[in-house]
């Protein structure tokens, strides 16, 4: 018999403490349909996401009924475009926007990865058309995300990449200026890009994968500060013990959605990616778990120490509970979807650079950050590069989805709605790092030995 | 197959006869019952068999919840699998 305590343990957490599967990703590949006919091109991916990817609402649908697990979202992940559109020089690349943006309504999903370039030693056929025309796709279609890997830590920062990209990030917000900058929210620029990453607006299917796979992010920062909240005065290897357990706990149950997932849809299990992954609701924080070990605020001092600890215990349990793991897996700091992060960004405790800071040791980067519309492009390129190296340095991914309010000043406010949020409009640093940029070429792979 | 069904909510006359007429209209055997008071709360945990229950899981659940619904109550059902996962090694 199981424990009753067990039972209602876990009622609880999926009551009260927002407990959730995330996202289950398909993701699929679509090299078989490289054709130098564009438009054919499109209509073999349209037919392919919609003939592997038909069921993959209803069957979420299904799991979250059968086992009583909510499970937010169903998405897709497909192969880097630039890669496909590669094939047909000629060609604007905005049709496979169109076409992806297609099939994701077919098969009903609400967000679909791989506009995306893997650009980090130099651009192939393809990568330059695509990224250019990345703020007219994000602007034209609903659900495509969008990322470009700029770095990693085995082949250096290609810095005329990253001037590139500071450039379109400000273009796709201007392009969505009307829709509060939304194309920015949907376009990551990464160093050491995971290629089997299930969180949106990151995911694409690396060239790496099997023709299909099933990846599933977890989440539950608000059972992580539930539990510790429970643990009262402890010493802080006691809060770690916590959260690693806690953390065993959600992964188990993602373990089991995948599993199952990969069995009905008979597509291979790929990973499970241990993440927290705040939502805006009340009760869903990352920042309420810093604030819970001891922070006045998020921002604060101590927040680094805070996170880091949070960060490295939440893999340790995690991995345990699950056979594959992989994705980005750490705690997110998504500023404008992480109610704790919205409070703490309002009340002035918590800055970018802090947030530069906390990125060196929590999974991913500088995740949703409103920032001046009247921010240079260069100095957008310039927080990329800055992070980029964070990530390359410390051989870990580091991402950034910043996105310029245009029109608006530092101290008002964007809105997205649903899970991207909103939040306050937080101040860049405006001395110059134009000539730099402007320098171009490639920063060199860093050093893995003397490390100090 | 086993399933867990948990109700939680304030006490009152016929809950466990409503509980278990749903499980017998779809042949669903209860094998085990427990019940206690969880921060004043009723709270009681149905481990049933639905190996042979003649609709699908989804609607038994469905038809649970909204007579949930109906008493004022939460009631859950899950399958053991969830449970079992998270809790044993």
């Amino acid at each position: 018999m199981i424990n009753s305590h067990d039972i209602l343990e876990t009622i609880n957490m999926i009551d009260n403490e927002n407990l959730d599967v995330r996202t289950i990703t398909m993701g699929i590949s679509l090299l078989d349909c490289i054709d130098s006919d564009a438009e054919r091109a499109c209509g073999k991916i349209y037919d392919k996401i919609c003939r592997y990817a038909g069921q993959l609402v209803k069957t979420g649908e299904d799991i979250s009924k059968d086992y009583g697990i909510p499970i937010i979202n169903e998405r897709i992940s497909v192969t880097p475009i630039a890669m496909i559109a590669g094939a047909c020089p000629g060609a604007d690349p905005i049709r496979y926007a169109k076409a992806l943006d297609r099939a994701a309504h077919t098969v009903g999903v609400n967000f679909i990865g791989g506009y995306s370039a893997l650009v980090h030693k130099g651009f192939g056929p393809g990568d330059y058309a695509l990224m250019r025309s990345i703020p007219q796709a994000l602007s034209e279609t609903e659900l495509v995300c969008s990322s470009v890997n700029i770095g990693t830590t085995k082949s250096g920062i290609n810095m005329d990449a990253v001037d590139r990209m500071g450039q379109i990030v400000l273009e796709t917000a201007k392009a969505t200026a009307d829709r509060d900058c939304i194309g920015a929210a949907k376009l990551v620029v990464f160093c050491n890009a995971p290629e089997d990453n299930p969180f949106m607006a990151g995911a694409f299917h690396g060239p790496g994968e099997p023709d299909c796979v099933i990846n599933v992010g977890v989440s539950g920062p608000g059972v992580v500060r539930a539990a510790l909240a429970k643990a009262g005065d402890c010493d802080i290897t006691a809060v770690a013990d916590i959260v690693k357990k806690t953390a065993f706990k959600i992964t188990r149950m993602g373990q089991l959605v995948a599993q199952e997932a990969s069995r009905r849809l008979c597509v291979p299990f790929g990973i499970v990616d241990l993440s927290l992954a705040p939502t805006p609701a009340v009760g869903d924080s990352v920042a309420h778990i810093l604030e819970e070990m001891g922070l006045e605020r998020c921002g604060a001092h101590g927040t680094t120490a805070c996170l880091a600890l949070l960060n490295d215990a939440v893999k340790k349990g995690g991995v345990m509970a699950s056979s594959h793991v992989g994705g980005l897996s750490g705690a997110f700091i998504p500023v404008t979807e992480d109610a704790g992060m919205i409070r703490a960004a309002r009340e002035g405790a918590l800055s970018l650079t802090k947030l530069e800071a906390m990125t060196a040791v929590c999974s991913v980067g500088l995740d949703m950050i409103n920032i001046p519309g009247d921010t240079p492009a260069e100095i957008i390129a310039a927080i990329i590069a800055d992070e980029a190296a964070i990530g390359m340095v410390n051989s870990k991914t580091t991402a950034v989805r910043v996105i310029p309010a245009i029109g608006k000043k530092a101290g008002e406010e964007l809105s997205f709605g649903g899970l991207l949020g909103g939040g306050p409009i937080m101040e860049v640093n405006r001395y110059s790092p134009e000539k730099f940029i402007r320098r171009g070429g490639r920063i060199p792979a860093p050093m893995q030995s003397l490390k100090n | 197959m086993h399933a867990v069904i948990t109700v939680i909510g304030k006490d009152m006359v016929g809950i466990l006869a409503r509980v278990s007429t749903i499980c017998a209209e779809n042949n669903v055997n209860v094998v085990e019952v427990t019940q206690s008071i969880l921060h004043d709360l009723f709270a009681m945990i149905m481990m049933v068999d639905i190996s042979k229950c003649s609709v699908p899981f989804s609607e038994l659940s469905d038809r649970l919840s909204s007579l949930g619904d109906e008493m004022g109550l939460t009631i859950h059902t899950m399958h053991e699998d969830i449970f079992n996962s998270m809790h044993h090694i």
